[in-house]
């Protein structure tokens, strides 16, 4: 019996070119490129790579998020997955990760519904936007699943049923095992995420992504997604104020620049 | 449990067996039924063709939560191997400091979860709990998701406190929101800054941000924990709360918290929670937990952060940086591009992936001042930036900029050093 996988995966602003508009203060989002988000690409090669050794394994990439999420999907099934489902809908607008968890494990049971099951889901720790790390224990916790998170190395017994990790921790790393199905979240350490194929490309154009609305994945926008659902809300949002630019040091040499700072370290008894 | 197979409905087409992950459905006869290993996954509920199985928990009315009915401040305080990790005092001088602006009767406990950990208890007091809970059996000897996410669910439930915030740790991340979903209310990640009074989120707002608190009002006597995190890698600040569901639920960035001074002697009230677990509650097994030999680096402690980016060049950058450091008596820090070119451990990097830091001097050398690298350390009290290029945004923040080979300047600092107070004096005497 074929291994089937689930990969969830979220389409991201790149952090990294996101500006603020000095006068309104707000993100400028536009011209920002959309990504797959970092550790998702690390969860989907470590899939990839159990399909490399096991052929016959599935590999589907879930997500949530607007249509053009369709675009990271096809990225996602031109690095070799063999589908990618979209859940979208206004209604899941405004979710917080409570709710965001909800719409996911909702989307994982139609999945599993169409495909006959599922044994590991795999997800990246955390989104740079959002940077919570939190949707990934929350869906394990609504579909009943035992987690492990932090996974830097990953290995799977000829069984498929027994994974043993490295979970990292930040003075060192402790040595799991877990049976599937499972959920486990993955950090960039664990490996390198290839790149699209020029096949892969190709077969990406080639399939159709399925849609799910909140109506089809059964989850009620009173009680369980979107905005109203979520326990938590945004009560403020602004940007950091910038710290007030201090002195420039001049001098004509590199011995003077040193005494100048220690001179002013010292008038602000810092030393 | 919550999952039932509706006897008049089942036709014993034994979809719903196939569908279960967890092989939690025998047959009996021509009825499916539900046993013991049933994990509420509700993949058969999603399965079943005849609406032949329900979730009797989904159609149930909301409880509506008396929010009156939670009480106090919890910090979750993480141990290792019977050491609690230092975020576990910042957190308690944190709970402190809100338990008492909420009111004169509420009080900060810690909850120390564990086996045979009750000696941690007076380091608690001593940093300023007024209570701990003791939440032990052998099954929590070790941290594991399953065991700790049921003690803490099952003893929020009985004891109803109405903050609780951990350590965003390594370990903090992935217990509370497995705590958070099974209790069904908010939690939010890694914040920097909480409040409860509206008067001190005023006054926070106004000294480090750009909010317009115009419309907020500082004589408001609402109490609810006001949450303030990074986001879009800290381009932006989001403070977030958790109105309608208790309790309220964060975890806190290590380094940001300030810890009281220690009270020498200091006791309380100690409460033995009652602690149900069988091993057959967890569902990980523990191979080895490997301490790794890398040199222990407190950045978050330290009061003189030396740090080294990409300008280093190459690996032996960091043994200029080494040599600084250990003149001013600081820790090595270091860009997540030096960690990326693997010039240097992750366990140095400072930033929005690495460690918050506010040490009294924090040198940036060869550190351009990426977003995700401020967000990390522009709370330090004195920022020295040493670059080559006279537009690198790290100038933006910094208190002292020098624009010049750090190849160059930082012996000079090494070599005058020590003299600093002769000059500053000189200097004194110059102007005077
Ligand atoms: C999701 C995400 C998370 C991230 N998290 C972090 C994080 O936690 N921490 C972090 O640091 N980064 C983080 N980054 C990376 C960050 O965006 C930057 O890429 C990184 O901080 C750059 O490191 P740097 O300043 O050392 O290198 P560069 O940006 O390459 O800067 C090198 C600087 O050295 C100067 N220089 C060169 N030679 C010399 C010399 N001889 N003397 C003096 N100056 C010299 C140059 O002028 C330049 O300004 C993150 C990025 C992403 C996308």
């Amino acid at each position: 019996m074929a291994f089937k996988i689930i990969v969830c995966a979220k389409q991201v602003p790149d952090t990294n070119e996101i500006k603020i508009d000095p006068v309104t203060k707000t993100l400028k989002r536009e011209g920002v490129p959309a990504i797959l988000n970092h550790d998702d690409a690390n969860a989907l090669e470590e899939a990839l790579r159990i399909k490399d050794k096991y052929p016959d394994t599935h590999i589907t990439v879930i997500t949530m998020g607007p249509p053009q999420a369709k675009d990271m999907l096809m990225e996602c099934i031109a690095m070799g997955a063999d589908e990618g489902v979209l859940s979208s809908d206004r209604a899941l607008g405004g979710s917080d990760t409570w709710a965001t968890s909800n719409a996911l494990a909702a989307t994982v049971r139609k999945v599993a519904e169409k495909n006959g099951g599922y044994d590991l889901i795999f997800a990246g720790r955390q989104a740079i936007d959002g940077d919570t790390a939190q949707v990934g224990p929350q869906m394990a916790e609504k579909l009943g699943l035992p987690q492990i998170t932090y996974v830097k190395e990953f290995e799977i017994a000829d069984d498929m049923k027994t994974i043993t990790v490295k979970r990292a921790l930040e003075d060192g790393y402790q040595i799991l095992k877990i049976k599937t199905p499972c959920m486990l979240t993955a950090i960039k350490e664990l490996n390198t995420p290839r790149y699209m194929s020029i096949g892969g490309i190709y077969e990406a154009t080639q399939k159709e992504i399925p849609t799910y609305s909140a109506a089809d994945l059964g989850v009620d926008p009173d009680k369980e997604v979107g905005l109203l659902a979520s326990p938590t809300n945004v009560y403020r949002s602004f940007t950091p104020a910038p710290k007030g630019k201090g002195v420039m040091i001049e001098a004509e040499t590199e011995k003077e620049q040193a005494d100048k700072l220690l001179v002013g370290l010292k008038s602000k008894f810092v030393i | 449990m919550a999952i039932v197979v509706l006897k008049d409905k089942c036709k014993g087409c034994k979809l719903c067996v196939k569908a279960c992950p967890f092989e939690a459905i025998d047959m009996d006869g021509k009825l499916a039924v539900i046993n013991e290993k049933c994990t509420s996954c509700k993949q058969c509920v999603a399965t079943c063709k005849f609406d032949a199985i329900e979730d009797t928990d989904a159609g149930k009315e909301e409880e509506v939560v008396d929010l009156t009915a939670y009480k106090h401040v919890w910090v979750y305080a993480e141990q290792r191997a019977g050491k609690l990790m230092n975020v576990a005092l910042e957190l308690i001088g944190e709970g402190r400091r809100l338990a008492r602006e909420i009111s004169d009767e509420t009080k900060v406990y810690a909850v120390l979860v564990g086996d045979k950990v009750d000696q941690l208890a007076s380091e608690c007091f001593a940093y300023g709990a007024d209570g701990v809970y003791l939440l032990e059996n052998d099954l929590l000897k070790i941290y594991n998701t399953d065991g700790y996410t049921k003690v803490l669910t099952d003893s929020i439930r009985q004891y109803k406190p109405e903050i609780v915030i951990f350590g965003a740790t390594y370990i903090g991340r992935d217990l509370a929101p497995r705590v958070a979903a099974r209790l069904n209310t908010g939690l939010t990640a890694d914040c920097t800054r909480l409040d409860v009074k509206v008067s001190s989120y005023i006054d926070y707002a106004n000294k480090n941000t750009t909010l317009d608190t115009s419309d907020l009002d500082p004589n408001s006597t609402e109490t609810g924990l006001k949450q303030t995190r990074p986001a879009f890698g800290g381009n932006l600040m989001a403070t977030i709360i958790c109105p309608r569901t208790r309790p309220q639920m964060s975890t806190v960035r290590p380094g940001v918290m300030t810890k009281i001074d220690r009270i020498e002697g200091a006791t309380g009230e100690i409460i033995n929670a009652p602690v149900e677990l069988a091993a057959s509650d967890i569902h990980v097994e523990i191979v080895d937990v490997v301490k790794s030999a890398k040199e222990i680096v407190s950045l978050s402690d330290a009061e003189i952060i030396c740090s080294g980016g990409r300008g280093l060049g190459d690996p032996s950058g960091f043994d200029l940086i080494r040599e600084f450091a250990a003149k001013v008596g600081g820790v090595v820090g270091s860009s997540r591009a030096a960690v990326d070119a693997g010039w240097i451990d992750h366990s140095h990097q400072v930033g929005q992936t690495g460690t918050t830091v506010k040490p009294k001097i924090y040198f940036a050398c060869g550190i351009s001042g990426a977003i995700q690298h401020l967000a990390g350390m522009q709370t330090s009290d004195i920022i020295v930036a040493i670059n080559k290029d006279p537009d690198a945004p790290i100038f933006e923040v910094a208190d002292f900029g020098i624009v010049g080979d750090l190849y160059k300047v930082i012996p000079e600092i090494i070599a005058e050093w020590d003299k600093a107070e002769e000059l500053y004096s000189e200097s004194l005497h110059h102007t005077a």
